[in-house]
């Protein structure tokens, strides 16, 4: 993949970039210029949130030949606190503690090595919600 | 009810691992078969359905290099992209020629056709996935079997059903393709089988998914004018229909709803005034069990979360009320992408001439076929029907 089609991808993959329609109110990620609900062409960029929940999730063991060094990996079908859905990676975490309603939030990772010149291509994975504060108060 | 097309012949190569043949190869094979199957009428146009030969063969433009190959000299040459859903967008693309020109001399002829052994199995896993919305799935490594598993749990946990119900669907496609002589996995197997098969995604185990393989299908079409003077046995086309849904699935209203899939039937059994009654039998999409499953659901054959129950009354075994994947389907026939709509196409016709063997449908007269591609971003839907049916 090429340096350009990185830059461009930074605002989706890095911060989590969507889209609201200005005349609908309904928010999509990736971002579209044209509102599939309402057909407003009237969009703003908006910042998702980085909190969801875990609906449903997978461990891919046999995985795509660019992401073979990972396997095995899990990737969950998240609903973010905006009710917009996404796919990502789940890290950090055992598999057998995730389950359906899971509270996670979003962390920039690695995500592959492209070509020989090694560019390093990042972007969002998901991880269970670190609970500071309960940890905290348990240890008192 | 009446034709938009007379197909009036079908070919095919044997899927498997054709390590000894190129995607040439295994094309002009499935053409002359076709040709022959025809009585070789003079040919005036080409459709080739292809997912990937630029990225797994490096050969693109493959239209007008199977024309050359099969001395088609300054044919009209086609070629139709959609992944694993470009065999049937082929046959849509033949059926609108042959209606936007009547009265042309000359037949068509389809070509579906995928080499997938020339790449190894996870090249292949990652080229499938560009049939997606990348930029909602690539960076998160999932595979299309791993979207297979989300929608497998999602509806396993919405309608408290198994997974050992949910694969009986390939045992069904392998107890089929057991009695198909072109089928790459012809030998039966249980949900024992499929249980202890190796992990691919959680919940997804190998023997629930389509295999890897090479092949090749084709059928001879024209107009429907006259189709009796060109063929003894010509089978009508009664409808061609495709429709679209939202590519990333995340974006999908309803997850386990295949929307393309139940616009594309409404608007083909519309067309072709036929009700689900009629129908003597269906070959489905079922890239693992879930797809073909939640397919049923949106053909409405049954209502959402019940289409399980239709494999475990076995309605949808050869002798039940509506005989699925006849021939042994993605699962059993194997799915090599661009040519798997054509393959439906050339066993429906083999059951509406009565040539299906033990495995045919007694009075087959009107038959459905539903190719998609990847999770039904886009799916295409044909009727087909026995000429006398119209008499």
């Amino acid at each position: 993949m090429s340096v350009p089609k990185f830059w461009r991808e930074i605002p989706h993959k890095y911060r989590l970039v969507g889209s609201r329609c200005r005349s609908c109110g309904a928010i999509y990620h990736p971002r579209r210029p044209i509102c599939p609900r309402c057909g407003s062409r009237d969009m703003e960029d908006v910042k998702l949130s980085h909190r969801g929940r875990l609906l449903a999730f997978t461990v891919i063991r046999r995985a795509p030949s660019d992401m073979a060094d990972l396997r095995p990996y899990v990737v969950g079908l998240i609903e973010l606190e905006d009710g917009v859905k996404v796919l990502s990676q789940v890290v950090d975490c055992d598999p057998a503690e995730l389950k359906p309603g899971l509270e996670l939030e979003a962390t920039l990772r690695r995500i592959r090595v492209h070509g020989p010149a090694g560019v390093i291509e990042y972007g969002y994975k998901f991880r269970p919600v670190i609970k500071w504060e309960a940890e905290a108060g348990e240890g008192q | 009810m009446k034709p938009i097309a007379a197909i009036l012949g079908v070919g095919c190569t044997k899927v498997g691992e054709h390590w000894e043949r190129s995607l040439l190869d295994l094309a002009i094979e499935a053409c002359e078969k076709a040709l022959e199957d025809a009585g070789n009428p003079p040919v005036r146009a080409l459709y080739v359905g292809n997912a990937a030969s630029e990225l797994m063969n490096e050969q693109g433009n493959i239209s007008a290099l199977l024309a050359d190959a099969l001395a088609l000299d300054g044919v009209k040459a086609v070629e139709v992209r959609a992944g694993d859903a470009s065999g049937s967008l082929a046959i849509h693309q033949a059926c609108l020629d042959a209606s936007f020109s009547r009265g042309q001399e000359g037949a068509i002829l389809v070509c579906g056709v995928e080499k997938m052994t020339d790449v190894m199995a996870p090249e292949v896993a990652r080229i499938q996935m560009l049939f997606e919305d990348s930029r909602s799935t690539f960076h998160s490594g999932v595979t299309i079997y791993g979207l297979c598993a989300l929608l497998t749990s999602l509806y396993m946990s919405t309608y408290g059903v198994s997974y050992e119900d949910i694969v009986l669907l390939a045992v069904n496609d392998h107890k089929n393709a057991a009695n198909n002589p072109y089928a790459q996995y012809p030998f039966p197997i249980t949900v024992e089988t499929v249980l202890s098969s190796p992990l691919v995604a959680d919940p997804i185990r190998l023997f629930d998914t389509a295999g890897i393989g090479d092949g090749a299908a084709a059928i001879v079409l024209k107009g429907p004018e006259g189709a009796r003077s060109s063929s003894d046995t010509p089978v009508a086309v009664l409808a061609s229909e495709v429709a679209t849904d939202k590519v990333n699935i995340c974006e999908r209203e309803d997850l386990l709803a295949l929307r393309s899939l139940r616009l594309a039937a409404g608007k083909a059994l519309g067309r072709a005034g036929v009700g689900l009654d009629r129908l003597s039998f269906i070959e489905l999409h079922n890239t693992t069990s879930v797809i073909g499953i939640l397919s049923l659901e949106a053909l409405g054959l049954a209502e959402p979360g019940k289409g399980v129950d239709l494999l475990k009354e076995g309605a949808v075994a050869i002798g039940g009320r509506w005989p699925v994947n006849t021939m042994g389907g993605l699962k059993g026939r194997g799915h090599p992408w661009g040519a798997t709509g054509v393959y439906q196409v050339v066993e429906a016709v083999w059951q509406l001439r009565g040539e299906a063997g033990k495995n045919q449908v007694d009075g087959a007269e009107i038959g459905l076929t539903s190719n998609m591609c990847g999770l039904g971003s886009i799916s295409c839907v044909h009727v087909l029907a026995r000429w006398e049916v119209m008499a």
